[in-house]
């Protein structure tokens, strides 16, 4: 048997009762030392792989195959719990992906990592606090030593995953697998992380199963690369071979609609299904800007008359001066607690038919602002004006009436339909509150149905019974049933799959042209603004940081935050330059 | 933690006067007034004016309330109208049988139900796991007088271990005394140990689902190491609540099992006095359970942030 | 080629992997957020029989019993069960099984009004509850509401049961009454957190970015997604109802005589126990069916509707 560090040999996996394996007869290995990234959307079986080699697979699922670990003899899907304890953390390790809970809440933070090394007993009990404090410094935690009083709660998401981090290191282990590792965190946070893993695994001499949905994370992170689809490995190859000659058309389709750079001869995305015309990714040369202002301007082609229709010298449509919104801090008994300034004087202006961009991580007040323009919520100073409505003074009927112009697309297509209703009561309700009559509400919501690529059929249908990018084509055609000015787009694609990310673009893109729309879209996701906005706006802790139009942003940022924003996104081109 | 505690004793307090207004209220103002109902609908207009002015009955309804909250706060429940008797020394016996009854009752039911609910949850898939679940579910739907039934029927009356009914102060004779507390105790915790294991067991197959648990599994820690270790705590946090919830249900609840086994209890007393239509006794009685009800509510509101410090920071 | 999907029917191109999650699934009614029909599980198929038993047995006593339920058999008293009398007769020579029937109206009409008050007063409290817990100004509404409910709380059915008992004569009406209003509480926390939940959601947000007003919010969006909850809760206060009406009966304090009823025949079997156990034993067999019935239809619709079990609401 060859020295691998990992074997995994036609390893299939079946839920109990249900027929059809979740993953179906997948093999791969891990040389000792090096950095293997699997790749694939959601259900194509990455995380059960990684689970399974940890023998922390949920029960009622059942797998065949075998997993071989450098260090233990026999297959380990056979492997008792307690022999599989004595291996984790000592010969494997895992970083989950959601750093909120994936620690004890109860538990002081330096009380887990202590406790991972009494497990296994390699550091003397009377050196562990001290190596807790020298685990904590490696993972570069701010002030180690009162860090190991914090609870979880007290820390930010970085800051776990940090902890998580160190637990996973601490007993050095030869294999490290990361499912997903940076998706709960903000992107320049995400950065930071991924160097740190980097970094960390380096420093400890370990193999790297890196799970990710993230193509460009991959490119960065690993030498080698494993594509999954539904339970299925279709693909591996270094890096570079990947990413310039797929060989798959799934990893073409992945490759190109992950590609915010790159559109087809009519502007377009790619897509799964158009990606044979994709040529691989731009890697920058010297000039990158020029380059980047090419992309934009085919960016501009495409959006036909909608950047022309902005230079016009019009008052613009949404005007929004000085606004600042404080939250009062509310205590039992009303006594007041400290104020939270979530929005401070923000001043911007959208003419009609133009783009915007909002870009921010979390926190930076992008959902407040959004609510205020919407009428949802008042601005504690300041002005804002939609068309001839001055929202923050503005009646029920004014506000019924800003939001009959103005409608929203909001994040998450599995919460933002009412579980309970038909599509055609979910897209109607806009009108039915707009006291539309009946005959001229169907015949609409018809209208829209189609114009959203969805079949007339699907109106009589609830919505658990479509797909995510599909639950985003009806709350799309919600948002425009009352045939709006005004679209507010609030991450509309961040929950979505990369290839379904490029299809409800696309979508997005005409429809913002056949209906004349403008459009404010808050994203904390730099490439989707790039690719669909020609203004952008920056905002940090409640502040707008940066303004300007799109392609000057990007091309020349005057703002560290806005220049740390733009290095820490990661982009194919920039990593597969970093690799080649 | 402090603030946050002197928050609840506020609200205690609130809630406290609150529940004694309506007390009040239900009780001396609805129908007809204390001195007809303690006579009887028969009784003479001038025997009830009599009384009446006896009682005090004929001043305004306020001040009777402060005259009686004001007796409280000193210790003095005031006059039975019917016997004549003082009742402030009948609810101080009458409460400690409850008490001991009570508690050792729920003290019981943890005992029981905290190895056998987590047992379950571990066990989730064998058949002793959901044989235990199944039986849980039967014992919940078992009234506890039910149960006291049954077992004086097996353990007194055919096998005579135990007396069927009668109390005995641990004074006079601890041994008799336990005795005559193993078939009540029994009857009242069997039930609630039943409620309390689906609980814990479903507290536990909650906690065994989170991401933390996975997380002490891939530090090297067993599945059932890491229950121990990390879930158990998580875990209480809701049973402690429910715990709550039942200990202030059975203080009430055991009347029924004190009228069977002829316990002097507060429950007999409460109902001894509903019997006699002595309705100052009832009110002073049904404060006294309310206000144990409502301490058992602050004291599980202050235990679960010692537990908890999320809940802890946050207040 | 073989594993990607086509779609070639599709009106446009890139909906084709989009399509596949809803492919081959017919309109069918709402279910919840989780992809179920009419999920039949054990608890709710075996609960679902024991209250149609009961159910049953009440109902076709309004139309046949075997005796009538004061009829005397004097020279058949205390007597074990018999072709006769299946499950005996008690001290007067009245046959039990007609008792239990009897028995079972009293039990579900008992049920059914203090369900009825409790889910009719308590869900409305705990939407507007939550509504204005929403509101800015409207918080301390919402507080001074959750209050009152904690306070309600601090008396037990019983207890109220015993108090309405003191006050008026006792009787299934104000037994009824009581342990209607006891159980409010447990509806307004349900209903409060569900409407609290929903109201907190994207589709809400949606609903109110199109104009939607509360009212109409609350009857399209809150309604329909906390039905579930209630539907829950209804099933486990009626089992708490059960246990009540019996055992306030069985103090003397809910049914009163000649009324047959579960709590009573009970009570009455007290002084027989040595010699006739069995005439306590079928009162208790029944009472605790029905209870064990609507817990388990209660648990069953739980596991439809909501996967986690509310501390408070048992």
């Amino acid at each position: 048997m060859p020295e691998n560090l990992l074997e995994v040999r036609n390893l299939t996996i079946t839920p109990a009762g249900a027929e059809v394996p979740v993953l179906d007869d997948v093999s791969l290995s891990l040389a000792p030392g090096e950095r293997v990234g699997l790749i694939g959307e959601s259900g194509s079986g990455k995380s059960l792989t990684a689970l399974s080699v940890m023998g922390l697979l949920p029960e009622e699922l059942h797998a065949q195959g075998t997993v071989s670990l450098q260090g233990h003899g026999g297959n380990l899907l056979e492997a008792n719990e307690k022999t599989l304890a004595g291996l984790r953390s000592d010969i494997v390790s895992m970083v989950f992906q959601e750093p909120m809970s994936a620690l004890n809440p109860l538990m002081r933070i330096g009380d887990q990592i202590a406790e991972v090394l009494r497990i296994h007993g390699r550091v003397p009990r009377a050196q562990i606090p001290g190596r807790v404090r020298e685990l904590l410094a490696e993972v570069h935690m701010p002030d180690p030593d009162s860090a190991r009083f914090a609870y979880p709660h007290q820390m930010s998401g970085g800051q776990r995953q940090r902890v998580m981090l160190a637990i996973a290191l601490a007993n050095s282990p030869r294999l490290l697998i990361c499912d997903e590792p940076t998706t709960a965190l903000d992107v320049t946070v995400q950065r930071r992380m991924l160097d740190l893993i980097a970094e960390r695994v380096a420093a400890v001499e370990a193999g790297l199963l890196f799970i990710t949905h993230d193509l460009a994370v991959v490119a960065g992170v690993c030498d080698r690369v494993i594509v999954m689809y539904r339970g299925r490995i279709v693909e591996t190859g270094t890096v570079t071979e990947i990413f310039t000659a797929p060989r798959h058309e799934y990893t073409r389709g992945l490759l190109a609609s992950s590609d915010l750079e790159a559109t087809d001869d009519r502007g377009r995305l790619f897509t799964l299904k158009t990606a044979l015309d994709y040529a691989g990714p731009r890697v920058p040369t010297r000039d990158s800007s020029t380059d980047a202002n090419r992309a934009t301007d085919a960016n501009r082609a495409a959006d036909g008359q909608g950047g022309a229709a902005s230079a016009t010298g019009s008052a613009p449509l949404i005007e929004v001066s000085d606004v600042t919104r404080v939250f009062k801090g509310r205590g039992l008994f009303g006594r007041r607690r400290s104020d939270v300034t979530a929005l401070g004087s923000i001043d911007f202006s959208v003419a009609a038919g133009e783009r915007l961009g909002i870009v921010g991580e979390s926190g930076s007040g992008k959902s407040t602002l959004l609510n205020i323009l919407s009428g949802l919520d008042r601005p504690t100073t300041g002005h804002v004006r939609v068309g001839d409505i001055r929202v923050e003074a503005a009646s029920s009927t004014a506000l019924r009436a800003l939001r009959e112009n103005l409608q929203i697309v909001f994040q998450d297509p599995f919460a933002s339909l009412d579980p309970r209703m038909r599509v055609a009561d979910i897209i109607a309700e806009p009108l039915v509150a707009a006291g539309v009559d009946k005959d001229e509400r169907s015949a609409r919501v018809e209208e829209m149905i189609a114009a959203v690529d969805l079949d007339a059929q699907s109106l009589r249908r609830y919505p658990h019974q479509f797909s995510g990018g599909q639950r985003q084509r009806i709350s799309i055609a919600r948002a425009l049933v009352t045939r709006p000015q005004i679209l507010v787009a609030d991450e509309p694609v961040s929950a979505l799959d990369v290839s379904v990310r490029a299809q409800v673009l696309n979508l997005l893109a005409d429809l913002l042209e056949d209906y004349a729309l403008t459009l404010l879209f808050v994203s904390h996701d730099l490439g989707v603004v790039k690719h669909l906005c020609s203004q952008v706006i920056v905002m940090k802790d409640g502040q707008i940081v940066e303004s300007g139009a799109t392609e000057d942003i990007y091309a020349n940022p005057q703002e560290g935050y806005t220049r740390r924003l733009i290095a820490a996104t990661p982009s194919l081109a920039d990593a597969l330059a970093a690799t080649g | 933690m402090l603030t946050y505690a002197a928050n609840r004793a506020i609200q205690f307090a609130l809630s406290l006067i609150v529940a004694s207004v309506v007390v009040f209220a239900l009780m001396s103002l609805l129908p007809g007034n204390a001195a007809q109902v303690a006579l009887g609908t028969n009784a003479t207009p001038e025997a009830v004016a009599a009384l009446e002015v006896q009682y005090g009955l004929d001043r305004p309804p306020v001040v009777r309330y402060f005259d009686w909250v004001v007796g409280m706060l000193g210790g003095d429940f005031g006059t039975s109208y019917v016997t004549g008797a003082a009742i402030t020394p009948v609810i101080i016996d009458s409460v400690q049988v409850t008490a001991i009854l009570v508690i050792s009752a729920i003290a019981l039911s943890i005992l029981i139900a905290v190895p056998l609910g987590t047992f379950a949850a571990l066990e989730q898939r064998s058949w002793i796991g959901v044989t235990i679940s199944a039986a849980s579910q039967v014992g919940i739907a078992v009234p506890n007088f039910l149960a006291a039934i049954i077992l004086v029927i097996v353990f007194s009356l055919t096998l005579g271990w135990f007396p069927s009914q009668g109390w005995m102060a641990p004074i006079e004779g601890v041994g008799g005394f336990l005795l005559r507390l193993v078939l009540p105790v029994v009857s009242l915790a069997l039930v609630q140990a039943a409620i309390l294991t689906r609980y814990v067991r479903s507290a536990v197959l909650d906690v065994m689902r989170e991401d933390f648990i996975r997380t002490a599994r891939a530090k090297g820690l067993t599945r059932t190491k890491a229950l121990f270790v990390h879930g158990l705590r998580n875990a209480a946090i809701p049973v402690i609540t429910v715990a709550g919830v039942q200990l202030a249900t059975l203080l009430v609840g055991a009347v029924i099992i004190e009228q069977i086994f002829v316990l002097p209890g507060i429950g007999s007393e409460l109902v001894r006095a509903v019997a006699n239509r002595d309705l100052i006794a009832v009110q002073g009685i049904v404060m006294v359970l309310v206000l144990l009800v409502l301490i058992i509510n602050l004291i599980v509101d202050i235990l679960v942030p010692v537990v908890d410090p999320r809940i802890r920071n946050a207040a | 080629m073989s594993e990607m999907p086509t779609g070639a029917n599709s009106p446009r191109d890139d909906v084709a992997l989009d399509v596949s999650a809803a492919t081959a699934s017919a309109p069918e009614p709402a279910t919840g957020r989780r992809r179920s029909r009419l999920r039949l599980n054990s608890s709710m198929i075996i609960g679902a029989c024991l209250v149609v038993l009961i159910l049953g047995l009440a109902l076709v006593s309004f139309v046949w019993t075997p005796y009538g339920p004061s009829e005397i058999d004097p020279v058949a008293r205390l007597r074990a069960g018999s072709p006769a009398h299946p499950f005996g007769t008690d001290r007067f020579g009245r046959d039990t099984l007609t008792w239990v029937m009897y028995g079972a109206r009293i039990t579900l009409m008992v049920g059914v009004v203090a369900v009825g008050i409790a889910l009719l007063i308590g869900t409305p409290i705990g939407i507007v509850s939550a509504i204005f817990a929403k509101q800015p100004w409207g918080m301390w509404i919402d507080a001074v509401i959750m209050r009152a409910n904690d306070i309600l709380l601090a008396f037990p059915a019983l207890l109220l049961a015993i108090i309405f008992a003191a006050v008026y004569s006792p009787g299934t009406g104000p037994a009824m009454v009581a342990v209607g209003i006891a159980a409010i509480p447990g509806f307004a926390r349900v209903a409060r957190s569900g409407t609290l939940q929903v109201l907190g959601s994207e589709y809400v947000r949606a609903a109110r970015a199109s104009n939607r007003r509360i009212p109409a919010i609350a009857v399209v969006h809150v309604l329909p997604n906390i039905a579930g909850m209630v539907i829950v809760q209804a099933s486990v206060a009626f089992a708490i109802s059960v246990l009540a009406e019996a055992g306030l009966s069985f103090l003397g304090l809910g049914t009163q005589a000649p009324v047959p009823s579960w709590g009573r025949m009970l009570q009455e079997s007290q002084q027989f126990l040595s010699t006739h156990p069995e005439l306590a034993l079928w009162p208790g067999l029944f009472i605790a069916l029905a209870v064990l019935g609507f817990n388990l239809l209660g648990d069953g619709l739980r596991d439809r509707f909501d996967p986690k079990m509310d501390a408070r609401g048992a």
